[in-house]
């Protein structure tokens, strides 16, 4: 029975040694230089600042600027999720009809329309990046009017920053907000 | 359904296919002991561990007893290993946010967890676990209990081989475990783990980066070895995540690209299994028809779950979403889903997830509608279609056992399976492993819906509430490990009641299988007559799938009627009379 639990030893610490130390460190190792941006979260810099993370959504402000999906985290990285509200819940209604009403009561021009399924509903992670060009194309109008520029070039924007489906079939078209929102600094650039 | 989402089923699915008969192929000659093309590579690595754990440890048959110990042994010192670098985090190195030991009950339930191929989460891994314990603690028995699930099927499959030697010998546990993590696991890992970083995935030693945002203020962006971890956690079935959303998060699963290669490497490995199970006691036919009728309850619950959660609800109608998909949007139900992935990459990805007992999710469950959600639940309370690392074969076959017994009582001949015969022992040990998996989801489900304890952890109110519960239940008895995670599951009585159930859940039905193996190793084969019943028939197949939906359907239904039935018809109801007073 000794020489059994002495091989088990062994076997469970060595695998630990190669597995939960030696593959990950060597991936690691081997990624830090093979992919020196994204191995370390795509970070994006504006003089030399990191601002944010092309992969990761922050909160935008005001009709000046495109804004990303509603969030159940506030959009904070150190604890990504969900609301995690049933298809039933009252509070799930609840919650759709206020960023609604918010909505309408600030774009009076969207009074009637029915709404991309983005546009209201918080994201899976609570920090997707993107959004749909539908409701890309819609944020565009007060955009542009908020920064006095041409509907079209704002709307080149958006037809510049969307990655249509991998293939042209799997997944769906999305706009990064964070590089739609870096164009528009540009333009006034 | 949109050509478009036809199509991405269609084709995702005859990949994983294309893949899994090479790669079954190969798993089947790795344990038969024949050349691989990896083998002058993998050879001399082989033969470092082997020298480090005992040449004669490795060589020695066992039989299913002897293999049984082993395996127990080793997962009950990889569990303890874990327990303890969670317990004592604080105080080792790579913990860079300084996050403190785990609470003692936490503590079990993740090391239980995640030894049992489970990876049920009670903690959010960003803001709970050191990088180490990321890497050790979890990374580690992703490798581990991934493979331990491996092996009891490759010895179940010797033992059912027509040499297995009366049973005397199921092979050597050590020899297979390192052959399965060198051959099968670890090349693809170190392959696949690049192409997720080039992707966007992150792979560093750094535990946070701050930012600083456009309009002002910081956002403090948790990273670290998450890439790595990704595709073991898929290959492997195990389903945990580096983040606390999982593979919604952004730097768990990044494009649409990504998705697939993870939906592909949680199909590849079970599927594979079946193939090898073919090969291995040489009956490729039988194989065919069980590939068959696994592949054909895997295509129902995508097309139901997709189609589900496209067709939206009546809640987000009247909240005036779109609900068809249309020009630039991808209408239905997009509460707790990434645009990216969009409906069909989302449901394809979760109902994968639970068919295959991994428990990854890119798109939150406990928001799906009520029927792509019971999709999920249904998948689990089977758990046989494909199912995870080796014990979803092992389940399917245990059907098997039922589906020859209840047809030879039915027409009158003798029962038998691949040449042995079914008498009281098998019947005896196939239906304690059939019983354990309901016993440990509705009698803790019921429990923890009478117990205040049990009831203040809801996220959810009525029939949706229960359904939390009983998904919990259902996720750690099957080992999966996706959830309903509006369930607050880091209460004391969860954390315990989930932990035992998922070490019964998986190491009960182990021991019964591998008994069930030993006992129809040791007898003679008997000569196929005119009087024996053909399972390798498509007729037989039909019939195998029937008796796993009726036994599946008598066991659960109740409770499904509870849970999301009821909650199906309440909500397009009360949607219908809303409707008519306007």
């Amino acid at each position: 029975m000794s020489r059994t639990f002495a091989t088990a030893l062994r076997f469970s610490l060595l695998t630990w040694v190669m597995f939960g130390l030696g593959y990950p460190l060597l991936e690691v190792g081997i990624n830090q230089l093979a992919f020196p941006g994204r191995a370390n979260g795509s970070l994006v810099r504006l003089h030399g600042r990191v601002v944010g993370s092309r992969l990761i959504e922050q909160r935008f402000r005001g009709a000046r600027w495109f804004h990303g999906r509603p969030s159940a985290v506030h959009m904070n990285p150190t604890s990504s999720g969900a609301s995690n509200l049933g298809p039933s819940s009252p509070e799930l209604a609840r919650h759709l009809a206020m960023r609604s009403k918010r909505l309408l009561a600030r774009h009076p021009g969207l009074v009637g329309r029915r709404l991309p399924a983005d546009m209201i509903t918080s994201s899976g992670s609570g920090l997707d990046p993107d959004i749909t060009p539908a409701n890309a194309y819609l944020q565009a109008r007060w955009v542009a009017r908020a920064r006095g520029l041409p509907l079209a070039s704002v709307r080149r924007l958006v037809t510049r920053d969307t990655r249509g489906p991998w293939l042209g079939l799997f997944g769906r078209a999305r706009v990064n907000v964070l590089s739609l929102n870096l164009g528009l600094q540009r333009l006034r650039d | 359904m949109s050509a478009n989402a036809f199509w991405q089923i269609v084709i995702e699915l005859l990949v994983a296919v294309a893949i899994s008969v090479p790669f079954g192929r190969y798993i089947a000659r790795v344990f038969q002991e024949q050349k691989t093309l990896l083998d002058p590579v993998l050879d001399p690595v082989d033969r470092l561990i082997y020298r480090v754990i005992g040449q004669d440890a490795v060589k020695e048959g066992m039989g299913w007893k002897g293999y049984a110990v082993n395996m127990l042994l080793t997962n009950l010192l990889m569990g303890l290993l874990i327990y303890v670098i969670l317990s004592f985090q604080a105080h080792l190195p790579w913990n860079p946010l300084h996050f403190s030991d785990l609470s003692p009950f936490l503590a079990f339930n993740t090391a239980a967890s995640f030894i049992t191929n489970t990876n049920w989460q009670n903690y959010g891994g960003e803001s709970t676990l050191s990088l180490l314990s990321q890497m050790a603690a979890i990374t580690f028995p992703m490798f581990t209990s991934a493979a331990t699930g491996f092996v009891v099927a490759i010895a179940f499959f010797r033992a059912l081989s027509p040499n297995s030697d009366k049973g005397r010998n199921l092979g050597n546990f050590y020899r297979d475990f390192v052959r399965v993590l060198t051959r099968v696991f670890l090349v693809p890992c170190l392959l696949i783990t690049p192409i997720l970083v080039w992707q966007g995935s992150p792979e560093t030693l750094t535990g946070m980066v701050t930012s600083h945002l456009i309009q002002g203020g910081v956002q403090h962006i948790p990273m670290g070895p998450v890439a790595d971890l990704e595709v073991i956690k898929h290959l492997g079935t195990n389903g945990g995540g580096f983040f606390n959303a999982n593979s919604a998060h952004p730097f768990e699963n990044p494009t649409p690209l990504s998705n697939i290669i993870e939906t592909l490497l949680m199909m590849v490995g079970p599927m594979a299994l079946v193939v090898a199970f073919g090969r291995m006691v040489g009956n490729p036919k039988l194989a065919r028809v069980m590939y068959a009728v696994m592949a054909s309850m895997l295509v129902v619950a995508l097309f139901t779950a997709v189609i589900a959660e496209q067709r939206g609800t009546p809640l987000l109608a009247h909240a005036g979403l779109m609900q068809h998909a249309g020009a630039g949007q991808m209408g239905g139900n997009m509460v707790g889903k990434e645009v990216r992935f969009g409906i069909t990459q989302s449901a394809l990805f979760d109902t994968v997830s639970t068919a295959f007992t991994t428990g990854t999710v890119n798109s939150m469950l406990d928001s799906y509608t009520p029927v792509g959600g019971m999709v999920s639940l249904v998948q689990m309370m089977l758990n046989c279609v494909f199912g995870g690392k080796g014990v979803g074969i092992l389940n399917f076959l245990m059907y098997g056992i039922f589906a020859v017994f209840i047809a030879g009582l039915m027409v009158g001949r003798t029962p038998e399976f691949l040449g042995k015969k079914i008498e009281k022992r098998e019947i005896v040990l196939a239906s304690l492993a059939l019983l354990v998996h309901p016993l440990i989801i509705l009698v803790p489900t019921a429990w923890s819906l009478m117990a205040p304890y049990g009831v203040s952890s809801l996220g959810n109110a009525g029939s949706h509430g229960l359904s939390e519960v009983l998904y919990a239940f259902t996720s750690t008895a099957a080992n999966n490990g996706s959830a309903f995670a509006g369930l607050n599951g880091n209460t004391p009585w969860y954390n315990v009641a989930l932990g035992i159930v998922m070490l019964v859940g998986r190491y009960a039905s182990i021991i019964f299988m591998l008994a069930l193996g030993g006992s129809l190793a040791a007898k003679p084969l008997v000569q196929e007559t005119v009087g024996t019943l053909k399972t390798d028939t498509v007729l037989f197949g039909g019939f195998w799938f029937a008796t796993i939906v009726v036994v599946g359907a008598l066991t659960f239904f109740p409770a499904l009627v509870l849970g999301p039935i009821a909650e199906f018809f309440a909500l397009y109801a009360h949607h219908a009379a809303v409707g008519a007073i306007r």
